[in-house]
């Protein structure tokens, strides 16, 4: 996640949007997953704390949330209660998705079960994401027995909260979604990005246009997971000094509901825009590794490490950087508008078809192959060296190369996906007045770096650690951990 | 020309408002955006931003909540209870302090206003004579000169090790989790942390000492993980150091920031009896204006004006409003109107602007095509 890329043409639909006083498009098709009944997450901490939870509003129905409160704010055993509380209802929602699986094959390995379906969650905001991982971080390596026991569904329930997490940061992942960052990627509002991160407040721009009241503490409460400041000192202080948990409650409460109206007006928000064809294809990746969690926990691998040792950071690095590549990629295939972006900076070009020579072909006698030749005319100014390869969002299975490109007219040459046929079938090279767009934009990627196991870490990178990730079993030391 | 001084002037922009004191967050947010010469002004005067943000009808949207300061304050009770035994156990393993050498002396003892005269004497006496190496100074007063002003300056602690060297202590309340702390807080910590080291720099020169013996390695403190035990790492601050000099500088040559504003400018805001303001405040709004703001939205988080400067820039269509990413991206064209202007082709670029403008002519035309 993080901030949506700012390019020439997003800044220019920040301008559209203050000229106008509404948000812009910056996308055409929606770029993440959203399944129905999704798990809409929205926690609140005690401020000054590093991960003290005071209250959460979550449901996967829109007129059914349910609020789970820390009736006493400051004693620690009513936070584990509250953590059970929230297992009670997180855990049988990621179980529903456990018990329906397929078989999937593998070239080189063993098949494995992927679930048919998973699991999503949706929090307001990247600070939502963040303090997730820290409720996570804070659980998952308490135990049920021993001399601090909590509640047995407390430590899983951390595992999960981690995994989530820690998902949330794979580029392109849907199974827990920031609905600001998400908004964002789709909209451009005619504020700065930093002010995108108060929900209330994107989401005016998107609907009715901007207004002083989602600034307002009073008329839109934070998002949380921080309180308002004064809604502390002036509400919640009073009522944690009354002792009446129903008053903590319903004050809490009223910091919620009204976040928990604008979770599903974003929601909708992005359900009302079609899915972009890759979409499909990631959540698949996404099931495939809920799959994997819930495997390695079923397995009894203990809870994921504080820290990742340098062989583990590393490969979890690279898998990031493909993954960022590839979400790159597949967004400017699915998307006009992303492609536009590239269109700008000359790595791309689209335009209509005024030549074909379907039935160009190269060398003799067996290896004699079929190299269509297309002529598109086009406005977008291309900065691509002839011998470049190409590929194309109309048909995705091709290759192309560049042969010439010069005042407008660009001469390209299809080089794989032709098939071994003397004549192209029909459809394969594109019609006289087709519009069509080639780019060097493409999904292939380089290997992943051959990394040493974790054994064999060199002492420049701080030798084998101590603890592998895999051996780490939490102690009393861990399960003890205050938390104050 | 103006027949006075820039002190005297600097009076006259704050009028008969008290001064407000500079602490050391509000000298660090200086440096957040040292080309803002409304907030050089103002802070310059000594003028008290966020009353004139009220006043105006634009209070700043900090607070900070109760349980927050709550936890701040027990947290710094902990590590310093005891004659901060904590706080020691930490720097002896921290910079090797010897157990048997370390004193503690606790500034606040004698007084308030003493305190400044009574830290200098210590600091002096410590860095004269190596024999009281291994002390803690709770409680000091340092002071620094912010554009003729006298800025008081209270660090949390000063620790003096053997070797001959000082290191300021600075005990924040946010935790450090697993190594890890939230990158802004560290950061605005050590900004804060840079002032103090400028100051006790500073003080050690004047006091005829190598100012080099307080160390640019600040201690900060901060809870581990999700408890109450405190866990000490040292911060460089060299870089904040080096802006901070950068932007005081800047700030002594307040005269000419002063130059072309007319001589009765002020923005006192006339406190009545009651000490309420009584400026009316258009007025107090239109004297501000006379003076430029460089908005950013980081001000945001930063300066007690950002609202009323918001506000400006909103009404002036300035292209600020989105960020300077979208500044960068604009290639320096400043207002909303032209920028689109250039984009539709309503507007013909002036000298410099052709690329930016065949850029955004060229956006323009991607989009629509896009979008319909």
């Amino acid at each position: 996640m993080g901030v949506p890329g700012v390019s020439l043409l997003t800044s220019l639909a920040r301008l559209r949007a203050l000229d106008e006083g509404i948000a812009q498009p910056i996308a055409t098709v929606r770029h993440c997953h959203l399944r129905d009944q999704p798990m809409v997450f929205i926690p609140l901490k005690l401020s000054g704390e590093a991960a003290a939870p005071l209250a959460a509003m979550l449901g996967t129905e829109r007129d059914r949330p349910r609020l789970l409160v820390v009736s006493q704010p400051r004693n620690r055993d009513l936070r584990f209660a509250w953590a059970a509380e929230l297992a009670g209802v997180l855990l049988p929602y990621i179980a529903r998705f456990l018990a329906d699986t397929e078989t999937v094959e593998r070239r080189g390995a063993d098949p494995y079960e992927r679930a048919l379906d998973a699991p999503q969650l949706i929090v307001p905001n990247a600070a939502g994401v963040a303090f997730t991982r820290l409720l996570g971080r804070s659980t998952r390596f308490r135990r049920a027995d021993g001399p601090y026991p909590v509640p047995d569904v407390v430590p899983l329930l951390g595992r999960w909260l981690t995994y989530f997490g820690e998902r949330a940061a794979y580029p392109g992942s849907s199974l827990m979604l920031a609905a600001t960052e998400e908004l964002g990627r789709h909209w451009a509002s005619g504020q700065s990005s930093l002010e995108d991160a108060n929900l209330a407040a994107l989401l005016g721009w998107i609907t009715e246009g901007p207004s002083d009241a989602a600034e307002d503490p009073l008329i839109w409460p934070p998002a949380g997971p921080a309180t308002d400041p004064g809604f502390d000192a002036e509400v919640l202080a009073p009522a944690i000094d009354s002792g009446s948990a129903e008053r903590i409650t319903e004050a809490l409460r009223s910091q919620l509901e009204p976040t928990w109206r604008l979770m599903w007006q974003a929601i909708d928000l992005l359900a009302g825009l079609e899915a972009g064809a890759s979409v499909a294809q990631r959540w698949e990746q996404d099931r495939g590794s809920f799959s994997g969690m819930a495997q390695s926990i079923a397995e009894g691998a203990p809870p994921q490490a504080r820290r990742d040792g340098a062989i583990a950071a590393a490969a979890k690095l690279a898998r990031m950087e493909r993954a960022q590549a590839g979400y790159e990629v597949q967004r400017a295939y699915d998307d006009p508008l992303i492609m536009a972006e590239y269109r700008l900076t000359g790595e791309a070009f689209a335009g209509e078809v005024i030549e074909t020579v379907p039935d160009n072909v190269e060398g003799e006698g067996r290896s004699r192959k079929l190299r269509p030749l297309v002529v598109i005319k086009t406005d977008d100014p291309v900065r691509l060296p002839p011998g470049a390869s190409l590929g194309t969002p109309q048909r995705r299975g091709q290759g192309a190369e560049l042969v010439s490109a010069d005042e407008g007219l660009v001469t390209v040459k299809i080089t794989k996906g032709m098939g071994r046929g003397k004549t192209p079938t029909p459809g394969a090279v594109p019609e006289v007045g087709e519009r069509v767009c080639y780019t060097s934009l493409t999904d292939d990627f380089q290997g992943s770096p051959n990394l040493p196991d974790a054994e064999a870490t060199p002492w420049t990178h701080g030798g084998p650690p101590q603890h592998h990730a895999a051996e780490h079993t939490p102690d009393d030391e861990d399960a003890q951990e205050e938390w104050s | 020309m103006s027949g006075m001084n820039t002190q005297q002037r600097l009076d006259a922009l704050r009028g008969a408002t008290p001064p407000r004191p500079h602490d050391a967050r509000a000298i660090a947010a200086l440096a957040a955006n040292p080309g803002c010469t409304r907030r050089a002004l103002m802070d310059g005067a000594g003028a008290d931003k966020d009353a004139a943000a009220r006043h105006l009808g634009f209070p700043a949207p900090f607070g900070q909540s109760p349980f927050a300061i709550t936890r701040g304050n027990v947290f710094e009770s902990l590590v310093k209870a005891d004659g901060c035994a904590e706080l020691l156990r930490m720097l002896r393993e921290l910079l090797g302090l010897p157990i048997a050498e370390v004193a503690y002396h606790d500034v606040e003892n004698v007084g308030a206003h003493l305190r400044h005269a009574h830290t200098r004497a210590l600091i002096d006496r410590a860095a004269r004579d190596a024999q009281d190496a291994g002390t803690l100074y709770d409680h000091p007063l340092l002071t620094l000169r912010i554009a003729g002003h006298t800025a008081y300056l209270e660090p949390d602690v000063v620790a003096f090790q053997l070797g001959g060297r000082f290191h300021i202590v600075e005990i924040k309340s946010f935790a450090v989790i697993d190594g890890q702390a939230d990158p802004a807080a560290v950061a605005a910590a050590a900004r804060q942390a840079a002032v103090y080291v400028l100051a006790l720099r500073t003080l050690l020169e004047e006091l005829g000492h190598d100012p080099l013996q307080v160390s640019h390695d600040v201690v900060l403190v901060c809870p581990e993980n999700f408890a109450n035990r405190p866990v000490a790492t040292l911060v460089d601050v060299r870089k904040q150091l080096a802006v901070l000099r950068r932007q005081l500088t800047r700030m002594t040559t307040l005269d000419r920031l002063l130059e072309g504003l007319p001589d009765d400018l002020t923005f006192d805001l006339l406190p009545g009896e009651d000490g309420r303001p009584t400026r009316p405040v258009a007025e107090l709004a239109d004297a501000l204006r006379r003076t430029t703001a460089r908005y950013a939205p980081d001000c945001l988080s930063t300066c007690d004006l950002c609202f009323f400067c918001r506000d400006e820039a909103r009404q002036e269509g300035a292209s600020d409003l989105l960020g300077r990413q979208v500044r960068d991206e604009l290639g320096g064209v400043g207002s909303v109107a032209e920028a689109l202007g250039l984009a539709d082709g309503a507007r013909d670029p002036a000298a410099g602007q052709e690329e930016i403008a065949r850029l955004l002519r060229n956006a323009e035309r991607l989009r629509r095509e896009c979008l319909t």
